[in-house]
């Protein structure tokens, strides 16, 4: 071995003591504990509370989805057109949300929410919704947690989506113009073809998120007793552990949604090849 | 907007398409006050008290000594539990960032500088462990710090915040970019060693570099809820956000149904909790703002 390969896996060896540790050791462990059980993945997928969080989160992903990557590619396009102060502006307090997070964002949420303090309380009576009961009704849930995915996560993404945007090289968009083409054709037929890529990232990337929501329906509950202690899979896999003392059924709930996400990325490494110019350097 | 299109016919900027470009301006503006007032509220609610949080303008400003008074209630709150949480949180995130931008910035220049074998394995589940997110294992997790009896401990939320993939990635394409093989190659004819060549020439490169990642880590970590809320048992251990959990759902600040109402811990009280754990956050993220643009551009989507 050279000195330059010892000084090399000397560097690289921290990092991968973590990587097995706490990237691949809890997976493993994961698969150990659930097979220690024949019945976990059993137990998990026939308990009653399965199929109800399987409903809300599928729900969830349905509005949230398409809302996320519309939202964003709309306002990325609609910020591109902007003057540059005003723009750098948004862009900036588009992020701020973003800060807000986990419990955080739940006490705040829960303010906006309640007709009684929220400075949005014309808006929420516009629709109707007097006192806080009416907003944080469980079938409003979805829409809520929908609202509030995007919220923490559309600014970052407004940026890169932008910053892609940007890339698009100006005699394109010179030669379109020439062709006559409208606002809307430049956009759907030119802009966005040629940032396919990073739209395919950002809705793995929120596909993989939103299929782990945890902290909203968790917090939301122990503060207003609205949905329930299992209204999400993540949440259900936590109560299996904690409540129930059942690991391999929590075990097994876990493993089944990383490997959904564990698939999600490698679609995105192997399939779209987002990432073939690094490593193949 | 005349300066932007000056090559364009003046009619067209009138009529029809100015109505549309000034109600888009006006919906974009719009979207930006709907992202700043949650923030505004909040800075403006240990100002009031409890009642006149309920009672006046959301919007309103009561006194500076607002501020005192709820910070006053919140030290009485399990025996100041509050400055533990402080502690904790500080701590926490100091290991954190500490632990996690050293290994990532030693193996992401080791992966971009060295030939050694397995780079390519490692690159790949490294890029695999970046777009898994963090939530997904934290229940494996904790069943695997709990086997080995570290649950409740420091070290069981440092260490596997320590695991930096994204770090790693972002160091590697750095270093990539900015140290080309030949300036590499040539520096070791010279006779330089491995260790003089990261530290006389590497590191003082990558001082950009170590502040994005150490940007990224210190917003990961401080605002970090699901892993300690799970590793964690007792609240003197609970970092600021977990802590502002517990008040928030154990206490009757934002439901007096909840009772205990001999407890000072109300909505100003909760809300400068929250003031704690959201501003030094968006405070780093106004300041840092351009490296944050450049870094998410450069790394994690670069062509």
């Amino acid at each position: 071995m050279t000195s330059g390969r010892l000084f090399g896996w000397l560097c690289v060896a921290p990092y991968l003591i973590l990587l097995v540790v706490f990237g691949i050791g809890p997976i493993l462990y994961a698969l150990y504990e659930s097979l220690s059980d024949p019945r976990a993945y059993l137990n998990a997928t026939a308990d009653f509370r399965f199929l109800p969080a399987v409903g809300n989160v599928s729900l969830f992903m349905a509005l949230y989805l398409p809302v996320m990557v519309i939202g964003v590619l709309l306002l990325a396009l609609f910020v591109q057109d902007q003057r540059p102060l005003y723009g750098t502006t948004l862009r900036l307090v588009y992020m701020l949300p973003g800060a807000v997070t986990g419990s955080a964002s739940v006490l705040l949420w829960y303010v906006m929410l309640q007709p009684a303090l929220s400075p949005f309380a014309p808006l929420l009576s516009g629709m109707g919704l007097r006192t806080g009961n009416d907003v944080l009704k469980p079938s409003h849930l979805v829409v809520i947690f929908a609202l509030m995915a995007f919220a923490t996560g559309f600014g970052q993404w407004v940026v890169i989506m932008y910053g892609a945007l940007q890339g698009v090289p100006q005699e394109v968009l010179e030669a379109s113009r020439m062709d006559g083409c409208t606002w809307w054709q430049t956009a759907l037929r030119i802009k966005l073809p040629l940032i396919s890529k990073y739209v395919v990232y950002m809705v793995i990337l929120a596909f993989t998120a939103g299929l782990q929501i945890f902290i909203e329906p968790q917090l939301l509950y122990g503060v207003a007793f609205t949905g329930s202690k299992s209204w999400s899979l993540n949440q259900l896999g936590l109560l299996f552990a904690f409540d129930n003392g059942d690991f391999a059924a929590a075990a097994a709930l876990c493993l089944m949604l990383l490997a959904v996400c564990a698939v999600a990325a490698c679609f995105l490494v192997f399939k779209a090849k987002f990432f073939e110019t690094e490593v193949d350097r | 907007m005349t300066k932007r299109h000056g090559d364009r016919p003046m009619t067209e900027l009138i009529g029809g398409a100015w109505v549309w470009r000034m109600s888009v301006s006006v919906v974009l503006g719009l979207v930006a006050l709907a992202c700043a007032l949650p923030l505004v509220w909040l800075v403006l609610a240990p100002t009031k008290s409890d009642a006149e949080i309920t009672g006046r303008h959301p919007l309103s400003f009561g006194s500076l000594g607002g501020y005192l008074a709820a910070w006053r209630n919140l030290t009485t709150f399990n025996d100041g539990v509050i400055y533990q949480w402080i502690g904790n949180s500080v701590l926490y995130t100091g290991g954190a960032v500490l632990l996690s931008v050293t290994t990532s910035l030693l193996a992401g220049y080791a992966l971009a500088a060295t030939k050694i074998a397995g780079r390519r394995v490692i690159l790949l589940s490294t890029l695999l462990a970046m777009i898994v997110p963090p939530a997904a294992l934290v229940l494996p997790l904790f069943l695997e710090v709990n086997a080995v009896q570290l649950t409740g401990t420091a070290w069981s939320v440092i260490l596997p915040a320590g695991l930096y993939p994204f770090g790693v990635y972002l160091a590697f394409i750095y270093f990539s970019t900015l140290l080309p093989r030949e300036v590499l190659e040539a520096a070791r004819i010279d006779g330089c060693s491995e260790a003089a060549l990261f530290a006389r020439v590497a590191l003082p490169l990558g001082k950009p570099l170590i502040a994005l990642l150490t940007f990224f880590a210190f917003i990961g970590n401080w605002s970090n809820y699901f892993l300690p809320f799970v590793m964690l048992g007792d609240d003197e251990t609970f970092n600021l956000p977990v802590g502002l959990g517990v008040l928030i759902s154990g206490s009757p600040a934002l439901n007096p149904a909840l009772g205990g109402s001999d407890l000072p811990i109300h909505r100003p009280e909760a809300a400068i909790t929250g003031v704690l754990t959201v501003v030094p956050v968006a405070l780093v993220f106004l300041f840092a703002q351009r490296h944050l643009v450049r870094g998410l551009l450069d790394g994690a989507v670069k062509n």
